[in-house]
């Protein structure tokens, strides 16, 4: 028998292993190729734990979270804790969630917020949970899973504030994203009157640091339009392919933090 | 009654003299007070109202008045003759956010049933009694348990105490005014002038003698209850006989074709000691699973001590709901009802931490949301709104130091929190008028709003108080009012 052929086999016993409500909760696919090949079952799983950070207060984070929650159905239930500042909804409609399917929660504490979660997953008629957090212990974190794994039901964790939620430490988390803004394109532009040009649609740096049963990998993407989708940029889209999308080739092409100061080199690198 | 009334009374008559028994607040205003001779009343103000007292009357009203209470905040409610109610919150507050939101939604409720009250939240009944009517402030809520009784007492009347006319009358010869002097007197002789009824209200009103309410006994409701041969003690004895206790009631609800909003179990313990827990629903439900899921949550609120002898289950508010069918087909999508998981998280973190946000019809930015129920209707929101609007917005906003040319460019650079920021891009302004409706000082007020963005792409949400040129539309200075993504 070929190596081949008892890798496959093994694969699939792996699979009757598994968790069997696994098999049934399908996937939230990005629509963007670039992106889903590179989540196992192309796409988000929906029963299942997925982390959300980013720098200078998350709001990027924010929106990419509401942009998942806008393309699923059904009521959504949004919860952080009552001493920090309350969400601003008309700001999620930018990311295409319409407010009116989000039920908000305001726990006591970082402890009140998770046991919140966890009752929200265990609740089949919720799209999805979204929980703001300080710090995700690896308990909870696997508490969270569980509960999500058994109702498929998604759960987003969002680091209040922007940090990091566990740090470089490892969580049950099925996979862990960093979103942080881009500047626009292009030089600084002025109107005929002397005025900077208007902002377009914004610009994120999308990395997937950690992605149980794939590889990380980062993208520079468009930001969540009023559907919730992402775009790749036209530049970076209409690219010639490149031979071999390894990670190191995606490190490769991002510019590094130092020449990213000036936009001027995002543009060139991009380009 | 009309308004150009100067008030009205009601009178008894004692033994030969014709009293004032009650006044409302005009005719308390124009110096009649309960006690005083109706013809002393009627010099004061000659077109007084006057009714004959029906002391009978007044105590069915209280009544009914106790009942509405029983069913609205606490399974334990007792009547304070003549004219009070006292209302054991005990395990009961979490619905509210804090003691005093209680009093206030308390007091707004009855006020819309045209009953003026006053009101405390205190540890002991005496002491709720006596602050409810002599404090300063119409609604008080005193914290901080019993050692801090005397204190907040001590400035209080000597009738605050609930004494008999005699006693007062021999405390006031001897001097004393105030709670704190009896308190700080020496007990033995005064029990030997004024007997133990002083000392003994005193020492309840402090908590160091226990009194026992007589809570009224509740309306016919559906309730199960059962007695125990042995004390029940622990956790999951306890667990079980809710779930029994709630399987029987339910078993009734069914029966009736209700289904209930609130449920009260109450447990007394061997001591005599009883203890409620009170939960409700965001919508009527007769689901035992379900009901029974969250009385166990809060058990642990309650102390059985050396047992528990005997528990009762009881649904103040009930309300007619006809059987549906569950299960509608194999492939027809379930139907999402939240109102398991909303029950759940309302008893865990109270009524107001739980909402859905609806859109008002405001353009400024603070104004624009409200809280509303979570399981209320749908409500539109425009989802064509032509401006983007920020995810996070600082309230109050935060002023910025900026270069910016008058009367409408956007800041070329600007300062917030210590860090300068380069505009590179900006759109706007997006001008919002003061709504001069709601306050005078918005008459003339504009704000100019500018999305910008940073070197770095961060995006800020910036506006400036004026229009640029008119100085009474603002003083232009600028703020940071949100973060976008």
């Amino acid at each position: 028998m070929p190596p081949f052929s008892s890798l496959t086999e093994l694969r699939a016993r792996i699979r009757v292993l598994e968790r069997p409500s696994d098999r049934n909760h399908n996937v939230l696919p990005f629509g963007l190729p670039d992106l889903d090949r590179r989540l196992p079952g192309l796409g988000l799983k929906r029963g299942a734990l997925h982390e959300v950070a980013g720098p200078h207060c998350g709001t990027a984070g924010v929106l990419f979270a509401a942009g998942i929650a806008a393309r699923l159905s059904g009521p959504i239930l949004w919860c952080w804790q009552h001493a920090t500042r309350e969400r601003f909804l008309p700001g999620l409609l930018m990311a295409g969630l319409d407010p009116d399917r989000v039920l908000c929660a305001e726990a006591m504490d970082g402890a009140g917020v998770l046991q919140v979660l966890e009752e929200g997953l265990r609740h089949f008629g919720l799209a999805c949970v979204i929980g703001e957090l300080a710090r995700l212990p690896m308990t909870a974190s696997r508490r969270l899973n569980l509960a999500a794994e058994g109702s498929g039901v998604m759960a987003l964790a969002l680091s209040r504030g922007g940090g990091e939620l566990a740090g470089s430490l490892p969580t049950a988390a099925l996979t862990r994203w960093r979103v942080a803004h881009l500047p626009s394109p292009g030089p600084l532009a002025r109107t005929a009157a002397g005025m900077p040009a208007a902002p377009g649609r914004g610009r994120w740096r999308l990395e997937l640091t950690r992605c149980r049963g794939g590889e990380p990998a980062s993208w520079i993407v468009e930001a969540c339009d009023a559907q919730g989708r992402l775009a790749l940029p036209a530049v970076l889209a209409n690219r010639p392919a490149r031979p071999a999308a390894t990670p190191d080739a995606i490190w490769q092409a991002m510019p590094d933090p130092i020449q990213r100061a000036t936009p001027d080199t995002v543009w060139r690198d991009a380009g | 009654m009309p308004d150009d009334s100067p008030g009205s009374a009601t009178v008894a008559r004692f033994g030969a003299k014709r009293l004032v028994v009650a006044a409302d607040a005009r005719a308390r205003a124009g110096g009649v007070l309960p006690g005083m001779a109706v013809s002393h009343a009627q010099t004061l103000l000659p077109e007084l109202a006057i009714a004959p007292a029906d002391p009978a009357a007044d105590a069915t009203g209280l009544h009914a008045l106790a009942v509405w209470c029983l069913r609205r905040y606490s399974p334990v409610v007792a009547i304070d003759a003549p004219d009070g109610l006292w209302i054991d919150m005990t395990g009961c507050t979490h619905f509210w956010p804090d003691e005093a939101a209680l009093l206030a939604d308390m007091a707004a409720r009855l006020a819309a049933r045209g009953v003026g009250a006053r009101a405390a939240i205190a540890a002991t009944p005496g002491a709720a009694h006596a602050l409810a009517r002599h404090a300063e402030v119409r609604l008080s809520v005193l914290d901080g348990g019993l050692p801090t009784l005397p204190s907040a007492l001590a400035g209080l009347p000597a009738t605050a105490l609930r004494l008999d006319q005699d006693s007062l009358a021999v405390l006031g010869r001897l001097g004393f005014d105030t709670i704190g002097q009896i308190a700080a007197a020496a007990r033995a002789p005064l029990a030997r002038r004024l007997g133990r009824q002083v000392l003994a209200r005193l020492d309840q009103a402090f908590g160091r003698a226990d009194e026992t309410l007589a809570p009224i006994s509740p309306p016919r409701m559906v309730d199960a209850e059962c007695r125990f041969a042995e004390p029940v003690y622990t956790p999951a004895g306890m667990a079980r006989a809710t779930g029994l206790l709630v399987e029987a009631l339910c078993e009734r609800l069914t029966r009736d074709g209700l289904g209930a909003s609130r449920l009260d179990l109450a447990c007394q313990r061997v001591d005599g000691q009883v203890q409620v827990l009170r939960i409700s629903t965001a919508a009527s439900s007769r689901a035992p699973a379900h009901l029974t899921r969250l009385l166990q949550e809060r058990l642990e609120g309650i102390d059985a001590g050396f047992g528990i002898e005997h528990m009762r289950l009881s649904a103040p508010l009930v309300d007619r709901l006809d059987a549906r069918q569950l299960v509608a087909g194999f492939d027809a999508p379930p139907e999402t009802d939240l109102s398991g998981l909303v029950d759940t998280l309302m008893n865990r973190l109270g009524a107001s931490r739980l909402y859905r946000v609806a859109a008002v019809d405001s353009d400024v930015p603070e104004r624009s949301t409200r809280r509303i129920p979570p399981l209320a209707p749908a409500a539109p929101w425009n989802l064509t709104r032509s401006w983007p609007r920020p995810a996070r917005l600082l309230t109050p906003p935060q002023e910025v130091q900026v270069m910016a040319l008058l009367p409408d460019y956007p800041p070329a650079r600007f300062t917030w929190r210590r860090r300068q920021h380069r505009v590179m891009r900006a759109d706007g302004p997006e001008r919002i008028f003061g709504e001069w409706w709601k306050r005078d000082g918005e008459a003339n007020a504009v704000r100019d709003y500018f999305q910008v963005e940073d070197e770095e792409g961060a995006r800020f949400w910036l506006f400036r108080r004026g229009d640029g040129i008119d100085p009474e539309t603002g003083d232009h200075r600028w703020f940071v009012h949100g973060v976008f993504g």
